[in-house]
Order: structure tokens, then C-alpha cells, then sequence
């Protein structure tokens, strides 16, 4: 094992862990903006949307994200749409698989809230839409924290996939010192143990956040 | 207040309402009353839609529950007070009762928050206004789950076994409150198995069995002179 090997080259793959972490938070961020529209069409009155839903969450996550980040870097510009950079695709593949996801996970978070909540916002005359916003979803949002913490932690290693278009995080330049230097070992163990500790300051950040909610009671 | 004509559900293959008809005036309590699975809360739950009748027709405030809008209109005039109170656990007590007063009606916070403190104390709960749900005892819940109700201004209020998940030392207090209503000229239709409520309070009583109105007359006429024998065994379980 070549320490100084690691020490000269760890500038350089922090370098990549930062964009691998910004990716992440933005897949995850946007992801969840997208998962909520599809958690509510999945449990919509209309059948249209829960089809719809149901269908985006099959092929995002029946499919491989592989698969996925190929066909929206290569095959979207051979249709004619340009997204501009390797970091635009991988931000784009990221959120639209992690959407799939989050969709089910806020599926669930809605329907394990009580019945009675939305009878007795329907009986006080609100709508639909007002009972979701006003009853539901806030309820829903917290049960959702854990779960939505282990698709970030997911995501975050999934993203060493965007590594294939050379967007350049984490695994990316672990590729580039395993290039360079012929030391294989040396920089994918490097990869792996950054990995680690962003994966496990993740599940500590969100154990933090759900002791918070409990001590704070239900609300 | 209230014709209900020719009321039919069916929940797929199962009939749990049949050939229901029945009028409420306007002022009138009617108790329910009936054995478990008779359709009482079914009957009740289609008054304000929450269920859809499969047949028949009903008619609130002279709304006929046909359309949409007519749905929602009809929702407020009819607060709704549910077995397990159903209160919104992630909100404070006064903000529980002063969402929907601000979301539906468009009143403005400070007077919503006016008349939501008006009711807290009507209910003998104006000490409680900060706490949230799961820090009040059920008779307490209960009891802030008819302010939320109320402050909506209802012409009707609906009462599905309002007491019946509460320990008996809390059930007096929300009967009491809803004593009062009853005395304020309050219109009232209430599921309820305290037949001791319903002898006191009642103008009416009617006993429901297998999804059929099988008798209804005064308290007096209920209790003391029952004519079906469904009703008799009923009452001798009961009493
Ligand atoms: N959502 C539903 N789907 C299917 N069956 C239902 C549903 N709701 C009620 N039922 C059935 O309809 C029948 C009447 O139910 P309902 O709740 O109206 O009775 P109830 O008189 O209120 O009884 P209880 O005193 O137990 O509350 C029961 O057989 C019940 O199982
Ligand atoms: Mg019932």
C-alpha cells in the first residue's frame, strides 16, 4: 500500500467528492419535488394519473440506471435534445430515478396516515387539494424522513455510475488516479472510504433528525 | 332540515342500507340507535357524503346532494363528530378548530382565533388552547373535536358514537356538551349507546336493523312501550 500514494492524490478525489455530493443533493432535492407529484397522482381519485404515476415508477425503477443515464445522455441529443454537459445529464438521471423512488416512498408516508384525518377535513367542508396540503402531507412529510434517508445514501452511491459520461466525481477520478498511476488498489480503496464516511455522516444526519421529531412528540 | 328518501348503499354485494327515509326538523335531536354493523354509521357518513348511496336521494337545508358543488356546500352546514375524534395531531387545539373556518369560509386569523376561543371555552377547555392533541385526554379531544366542528357555523351536527372510545369517567363531559347544543335549539342527528342520552335529550329516537329504520317514535314510545320484537331484545341487552 502506497500512503503516499493516497495522501499526493486526495486533493484530487475530494475534488470529485464534492461534485458527487452536490449531484446527490440535487437528485435527491429535485427528486423529491418530482417524488411528492407522484406520490399524490398515485393515490389520486383520477385512474389516468395513478396509470401515469404507476407507469413512471415502473420504468425508472424496473429499468437500470445504467441503462437510464446512457439513453438520456446519447439518446436524448440523437433526438435533438441537447443538454449540455455530462453533469446536465447526470443530474437529470439521477433525479428522474430517485423520483421513482421518493414517488413510492411518499405513496406510502400518505397512506399510512390514519383515514379519519382526510373524513374529518372533507367534513369541515375542505377540498381535496386543502385536506392533502393542510392535513395529510405534513403529516406524511415526517414519516417520510427515514425512508428518504436511505434512498440519499443510496443515491449517493448510485451516483458513481455517472462515472460511464465522464462527469467528474467521486468515481470518475478514481479512475483517473487508478489511470495514471497503475495502482489500482490504492484508488478505488481511497473511492471506498470516502464513500463511507459520506454514507455514514448521511445516516447519522438523519438519525439526528428523526430523534429531533420524536422528542418534539408527533408534531 | 335533513329528508333522507329511499336511501340505498351497497358496499359491492353487501346491502347495508335499504329503503332508508327519514326526515329531521329543524331543531330536532334524533337519537339512532341500533346493534352493531346496522348501518347506523353508514346512514349518517351519507348524510355528508362520505360515502356514496348507491340509490335515493338526500336533501340538506333544501341542498339536494347532487353535484360537486353541492357536496361541498353542504359540508358546512353539517359538522361532523366522529367515534375517535379524528382531531389533526400535528396542530395545536385552537389551530385545529380555526383551519377550516379560515380555508373554507376565508375568515381572517384573528377572527377565526376569536371564535375558535369563544367555543374552546363553551366546551370548558379555554385553558388548552396551546396543547396539542396526544397531551389531551380523550373526553378533552372530543370535546375540542366539537369547537373544531362548530366554528364551521353548521345548521346540523352528526354524532357517530361520539362517547363510545372513551373511558366512563370522561363520557359525562362530552354528553354535557352536547346537552347544551341540544338546549341552544342545535339540530341533531346522534349515534350514540347511552340510552340514558337518548331518553333525556332525544325528540326522537329511531332503532335501525339490518340496514332497515325498523321503528321510531318518542323516547317515551321507544323505551317504555317498544312494539318490534327486534327492539325489545335489543333494549333488554341494552338496559
Ligand atoms: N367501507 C366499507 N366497506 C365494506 N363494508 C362496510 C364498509 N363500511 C361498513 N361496512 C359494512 O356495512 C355494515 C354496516 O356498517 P356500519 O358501520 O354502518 O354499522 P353501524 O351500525 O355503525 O355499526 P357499529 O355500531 O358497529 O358502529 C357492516 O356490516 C359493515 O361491515
Ligand atoms: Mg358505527
Amino acid at each position: 500500500m502506497n500512503w503516499e500514494l493516497i495522501v499526493r492524490y486526495l486533493p484530487y478525489l475530494l475534488e470529485g467528492a464534492v461534485l458527487t455530493v452536490q449531484l446527490t443533493v440535487m437528485g435527491v432535492a429535485f427528486g423529491s419535488v418530482l417524488g411528492v407529484i407522484l406520490g399524490l397522482a398515485r393515490v389520486s381519485p383520477f385512474r389516468f394519473l395513478r396509470w401515469l404515476a404507476i407507469g413512471y415508477i415502473d420504468f425508472f425503477r424496473g429499468t437500470p440506471l445504467l441503462v437510464q443515464i446512457f439513453l438520456i445522455h446519447m439518446g436524448l441529443p440523437q433526438l435533438g435534445i441537447d443538454l449540455g454537459s455530462a453533469i446536465n445529464s447526470a443530474i437529470i438521471a439521477l433525479t428522474l430515478n430517485s423520483g421513482a423512488y421518493i414517488g413510492e416512498i411518499f405513496r406510502a408516508g400518505i397512506q399510512s396516515i390514519d383515514r379519519g384525518q382526510m373524513e374529518a377535513a372533507r367534513s369541515l367542508g375542505m377540498s381535496y387539494l386543502q385536506s392533502m396540503r393542510h392535513i395529510i402531507l405534513p403529516q406524511a412529510f415526517k414519516r417520510v424522513i427515514p425512508p428518504l434517508g436511505n434512498e440519499f445514501i443510496t443515491l449517493l452511491k448510485d451516483s458513481s455510475l455517472v462515472s460511464v459520461i465522464s462527469a467528474e466525481e467521486l468515481m470518475m477520478k478514481a479512475n483517473v488516479m487508478q489511470g495514471t498511476t497503475y495502482r489500482p488498489f490504492e484508488a478505488y480503496l481511497t473511492a471506498a472510504a470516502i464513500y463511507l464516511i459520506l454514507t455514514l455522516t448521511i445516516s447519522q444526519l438523519v438519525a439526528y433528525a428523526e430523534r429531533r421529531l420524536k422528542t418534539g412528540d408527533s408534531h | 332540515m335533513i329528508r333522507i328518501n329511499n336511501l340505498y348503499k351497497n358496499f359491492g354485494s353487501l346491502e347495508v342500507l335499504k329503503d332508508v327515509n327519514c326526515h329531521v326538523q329543524e331543531k330536532e335531536v334524533v337519537v339512532v340507535i341500533g346493534p352493531s354493523g346496522s348501518g347506523k354509521s353508514t346512514m349518517l357518513r351519507c348524510i355528508n357524503k362520505l360515502e356514496d348511496a348507491t340509490g335515493g336521494e338526500i336533501v340538506v337545508d333544501n341542498i339536494p346532494l347532487n353535484s360537486e358543488a353541492n357536496i361541498n356546500a353542504i359540508r358546512q352546514e353539517v359538522g361532523m363528530v366522529f367515534q375517535r375524534f379524528n382531531l389533526f395531531p400535528h396542530m395545536k387545539a385552537l389551530d385545529n378548530i380555526t383551519l377550516a373556518p379560515m380555508k373554507v369560509r376565508g375568515m381572517s386569523k384573528d377572527e377565526a382565533v376569536v371564535i375558535a376561543r369563544d367555543l374552546l371555552n363553551k366546551v370548558g377547555l379555554a385553558d388548552k388552547a396551546d396543547a396539542y392533541p396526544d397531551q389531551l385526554s380523550g373526553g378533552q379531544q372530543q370535546r375540542v373535536a366539537i369547537a373544531r366542528a362548530l366554528a364551521m357555523r353548521p345548521k346540523v351536527m352528526l354524532f357517530d358514537e361520539p362517547t363510545s372510545a372513551l373511558d366512563p369517567e370522561m363520557v359525562g363531559e362530552v354528553l354535557g356538551v352536547m346537552k347544551d347544543l341540544a338546549k341552544e335549539g342545535m339540530t341533531m342527528v346522534v349515534v350514540t349507546h347511552e340510552m340514558g342520552f337518548a331518553r333525556e335529550v332525544g325528540d326522537r329516537v329511531i332503532f335501525m336493523d339490518e340496514g332497515r329504520i325498523i321503528e321510531e317514535g318518542t323516547p317515551e314510545e321507544i323505551f317504555n312501550n317498544p312494539k318490534n320484537e327486534r327492539l325489545k331484545g335489543f333494549l333488554s341487552k341494552v338496559l
